[in-house]
């Protein structure tokens, strides 16, 4: 069932876990915050986020980088946290689901996934709301292929996807309404 | 009414966009142990030893237990209790857990699965339907069933299927075959359990909290009341967290001996392997009809791959039988069903148990003998179409039916009828029904299938109840229901559902019965709290609507004392008089019709769905959006099944375990879908309401194969339709064989004699019990 290491002989892993873990200082700038962590190098990002810095919101799918579902933004791009080491991002902004909305105040995406009940279970949810979000910072009018196009690598088993794009374009709509009001800055 | 019938949000939508949602893997508790399970590298095989000395010599770990710690059987059906937490004796397929092991973190835990030494004897495996029907070569995979590796038949004939046959002016067969899927949650399973003052508690992603309690007194050997299992926000199930799991069994037993917190999480190759999904069921069909397409007698036949334990296997045989008389109207029928072991995970209940494959082959044998007829198929559907309040040849009471409706909407919406007839796009119309829950519960009983309990005090109103929300929105239909009554908003409702401490029984989310069963009682519970909220405001000389909801608790408080109500749902005794007759009855049957529009290419093969157009007889939407949630998401999940998801094995091993190789439509896989809720007021509901989770896949997998056949006049006769598989088809035509790629036979199988029942009287009457 479980892959294991080219090579492996019983014995190896009781020596392995023997010795001392390879430990590193790691600092990661989440959600605006900069946090110094001391981390076994294997660790990853998904990982560490979930366990290390309480910050469950991220959720896992796989853990091999195929199901989309722990998406998170790292200078504002998709990326999947459990491919994604730490020291690689180490003083790049990362962005969890934690840091989409301001305050108490949703992000307008939040704020259409909610109303037009894009999230069922809800698990996919925060790695889709983060990759609409990315999508929506450099395409703000994006068409209905565009998003399919953007979102194609976050599966969701509940809502055949369709309140999912329709969610996204209301929040394009609201986003591109405020930023015409001038209100676009008070709009994380 | 203000609150049902209108498509409010979700009232847990703001903690799922915001990641503040607690899934069981978020649940973090000090001093957590991890638990990882050794599992099974063989198909079959005899467990001659296993050997924990090393794994338990290595640092960090706390426990590690065997079979022989855990060796009460269970299993969620009373008749297949044949399961163990950890075998100790036979493994019977690739995964079956063996060994547990807890450590202070999931890299030790797993190290030490490593390190555990188990000798098997290697048996050889069956892996096929022909295999286990054929004398094991080995030793049989269980030591109960019938002859061979068969595990249940039945055959039961409901008036005269003979002589309908003998009636008709035209008999035709056919052969189908289903294959299997998964449900592929997003969400992989997990369980975390504590042990404090001789007490479990377990936190879960479950859909029904009160089996797994079950399950967990049996084999712990502990009174229920020493257990609590708490269902935690839940990322998915579509039937596949029905059963109790060996994990969920396994961190309660490590818990009890290391006094920590335990958790497990499945790697998405165990989900897999876990598994309880579609069946693969080879199928077989004969209907008789007259010249002007009224069917006169059918014959069924179904063969199911079970893989190696009972689970739902034997409700799931039943289920492939019991559904076909609520969709036509069959004066005369025969089923005859079979399930067998084979050395593979185990099927049970996925979106639809037992019903999506009877449902695919009954659609397009229909086509294929309209054709032979030279009658238009939707219209011999119509012909043949299930009457509302009728009592069908299998006794089934059907009530509420919109299947009128739900056609003409989505022929009308669709132009069907008026559609272009060029090689390569073609369109295809199903139809289907399914439960809202099942009649009769798993464990035979007299009591209650749902309880709620509301509690209002100064203002605050809190509604209690054992249902469990996996994403379809049924804490949002409770609180609707509340909110409903006692003149409220559902964010005004607190709830307090899924756990087995502080919540009435409720049997869970499964066969699409929470917001029929669930819904009446919490109905019947908010009926009784306003009628003491009026009493007490009216004794006051006011009227209920004119003084705040506030002050009328206040009032009625200081009238009664504490306020609590209570409701219950217990389904009206509907079964028929023989046996087998429990699968099958439902206080309501909802109702579906699909159109597909798709491309298809004769070259390549290729399919592209352009748009599906699909009505649901919902009774009604106590929440559209929901409705429209619960249908969008069934038509996608029939479209995967329909062209790409395959479960399948070689030799023994899953042939693709990951999400990336089982393939499942994506955003640039699902096309354009047009949803229509069809409203038939179902006089049992609550406010009239019926199910939308499950029946509205069940159409769309024929109605693709039914389009493609329009298209390119080729059968694919089996599921997923592959490009291989319609290239071929189209190659066996030009060849001048039969235009089709399917199954070419059904076995030989020895079903008993069948039971002959009386159907019931044609006047029979149909009423509603009064809720």
């Amino acid at each position: 069932m479980r892959r294991r290491p080219a090579g492996y002989a019983p014995g190896l892993v009781e020596q392995e876990l023997q010795r001392e873990v390879e430990r590193t200082v790691v600092t990661l700038d989440v959600n605006g915050r900069r946090t110094p962590l001391l981390l076994p190098v294997h660790k990853t990002l998904l990982e560490v986020l979930r366990e290390d810095m309480g910050l469950t919101g991220t959720k896992h799918g796989c853990e091999l980088g195929e199901c989309g579902t722990c998406t998170v933004l790292v200078d504002g791009k998709p990326q999947l946290s459990c491919l994604v080491l730490p020291l690689r991002v180490e003083g790049r902004a990362i962005t969890t689901i934690e840091g989409m909305a301001a305050g108490s105040e949703l992000h307008p995406l939040q704020q259409a996934f909610a109303e037009l009940g894009a999230a069922q279970c809800g698990y996919c949810t925060p790695g889709i709301l983060l990759a609409a979000r990315s999508l929506l910072e450099v395409n703000p009018k994006p068409s209905r292929d565009e998003i399919r196009e953007a979102l194609a690598g976050n599966l969701c088993r509940c809502t055949g996807y369709v309140k999912i794009l329709q969610a996204v374009e209301q929040a394009a709509l609201t986003l591109s309404l405020s930023r015409n009001a001038g209100e676009g800055e008070s709009i994380r | 009414m203000r609150v049902v019938g209108q498509p409010l949000p979700k009232v847990d939508a703001g903690a799922k966009v915001t990641g503040q949602a607690v899934y069981a893997d978020d649940v973090v508790l000090p001093r957590t142990l991890h638990c990882k399970i050794l599992r099974s590298p063989h198909p079959h095989a005899r467990v001659l030893s296993i050997d924990t000395s090393a794994a338990r010599r290595i640092p960090g770990v706390r426990a590690v237990i065997t079979g022989a710690d855990l060796p009460v059987k269970f299993g969620i059906l009373p008749v297949t209790q044949d399961e163990r937490a950890l075998e100790h004796e036979k493994v019977r397929y690739v995964g079956d857990p063996v060994a547990a092991v807890a450590a202070d973190d999931e890299e030790t835990a797993a190290a030490a699965c490593d390190a555990i030494k188990v000798e098997y004897e290697v048996l050889e495996p069956v892996m096929t339907i022909e295999d286990a029907l054929r004398p094991a070569k080995d030793e049989r995979i269980q030591d109960y069933g019938g002859p061979n590796n068969i595990h249940k038949l039945v055959a039961l004939e409901f008036g005269d299927v003979d002589g309908g046959f003998a009636r008709a002016d035209h008999v035709r067969e056919d052969v189908f075959f289903f294959q299997g899927t998964t449900h592929l949650p997003m969400e992989q399973h997990s369980a975390i359990a504590a042990y404090v003052e001789g007490r479990v508690t377990l936190w879960s992603s479950t859909q029904v909290v009160h089996y797994v309690h079950r399950a967990l007194a049996k084999v712990l050997e502990l009174p229920m009341n020493r257990i609590r299992v708490i269902g935690a926000a839940h990322g998915g199930g579509f039937g596949g967290k029905t059963d109790p799991f060996a994990h969920e069994i396994i961190v309660c037993k490590l818990a009890m001996l290391t006094g920590r917190p335990v958790k497990c999480t499945l790697t998405r190759e165990e989900v897999f392997y876990a598994h309880r999904g579609r069946h693969p069921v080879l199928m077989w069909v004969r209907t008789g009809a007259t010249r002007d397409g009224r069917i006169t007698s059918m014959h069924f036949r179904s063969a199911l791959d079970g893989g190696a334990y009972g689970s739902y296997g034997v409700a799931s045989t039943f289920y492939t039988g019991a559904l076909q008389p609520v969709t036509y109207d069959l004066p005369a029928y025969r089923f005859e069903g079979c399930r067998v072991f084979t050395n593979k995970p185990p099927c049970g209940p996925k979106r639809g148990h037992g019903t999506p494959q009877p449902r695919f082959a009954v659609e397009l044998h229909l086509d294929k003998l309209a054709a032979e007829l030279g009658i238009d198929p939707v219209e011999l559907k119509r012909k043949n179409f299930v009457q509302p309040m009728s009592r069908t040849v299998n006794w089934l009471r059907v009530t509420s039916c919109g299947l009128e409706e739900c056609t003409e909407k989505v022929l009308e919406a669709s132009g069907y009828r008026s559609r272009k007839r060029t090689p390569g796009h073609g369109m295809g119309f199903a139809i289907s029904s399914y439960l809202s829950g099942a009649g009769t519960a798993i464990y035979w009983n007299d009591m209650p299938h749902s309880e709620v309990q509301i509690k209002v005090d100064r203002g605050g109103v809190t509604a209690y109840c054992g249902a469990m929300d996996i994403g379809q929105g049924s804490d949002s239909v409770l609180a609707a229901i509340v909110a409903e009554e006692l003149g409220l908003e559902p964010k005004d409702v607190r709830l307090v559902t899924a756990d087995t401490d502080s919540t009435p029984i409720d049997l869970g989310s499964y066969s699409s019965r929470v917001t029929f069963m669930a819904g009446n009682a919490a109905l019947e519970a908010a009926k009784k709290m306003r009628a003491m909220l009026v009493e007490a405001v009216e004794a006051g000389g006011k009227k209920f609507e004119d003084v705040s909801f506030e002050q009328a608790s206040v009032l009625a408080e200081a009238r009664f004392g504490t306020l609590v109500t209570a409701g219950s749902y217990t389904p009206p005794k509907i079964a028929g008089p023989y046996k087998g007759s429990g699968v099958g009855p439902s206080p309501a049957y909802s109702y579906s019709a699909c159109v597909v529009d798709l491309d298809a290419d004769a070259r390549t093969g290729e399919v592209h769905v352009n748009k599906v157009w699909i009505a649901h007889d919902v009774g009604r939407a106590i929440n559209p959006l929901l409705v429209e949630g619960q249908v969008e998401g069934s038509v996608y999940m029939g479209l995967g099944e329909a062209l790409m998801e395959e479960q399948e094995f070689r030799k023994g091993l899953h042939k693709w375990p990951s999400m990336l190789e089982y393939k499942s439509p994506t955003f640039l896989d699902m096309p354009e879908l047009e949803t229509f809720i069809v409203e038939t007021l179902d006089p049992e509901g609550p406010y009239g309401a019926k199910e939308a989770g499950q029946g509205p896949l069940l159409p769309v997998i024929p109605a693709v194969n039914a389009a493609i056949h329009d298209a390119l006049g080729v059968w694919i006769d089996e599921t997923p339709v592959t490009p291989e598989k319609i290239v071929e088809a189209i190659r066996r035509r030009d060849k001048g064989e039969p235009a089709r790629y399917g199954p070419r036979a059904f076995p030989q199988i020895p079903y008993p004699p069948v039971i002959k029942v009386e159907p019931p009287a044609k006047d029979m009457l149909v009423t509603p019990s009064e809720i």
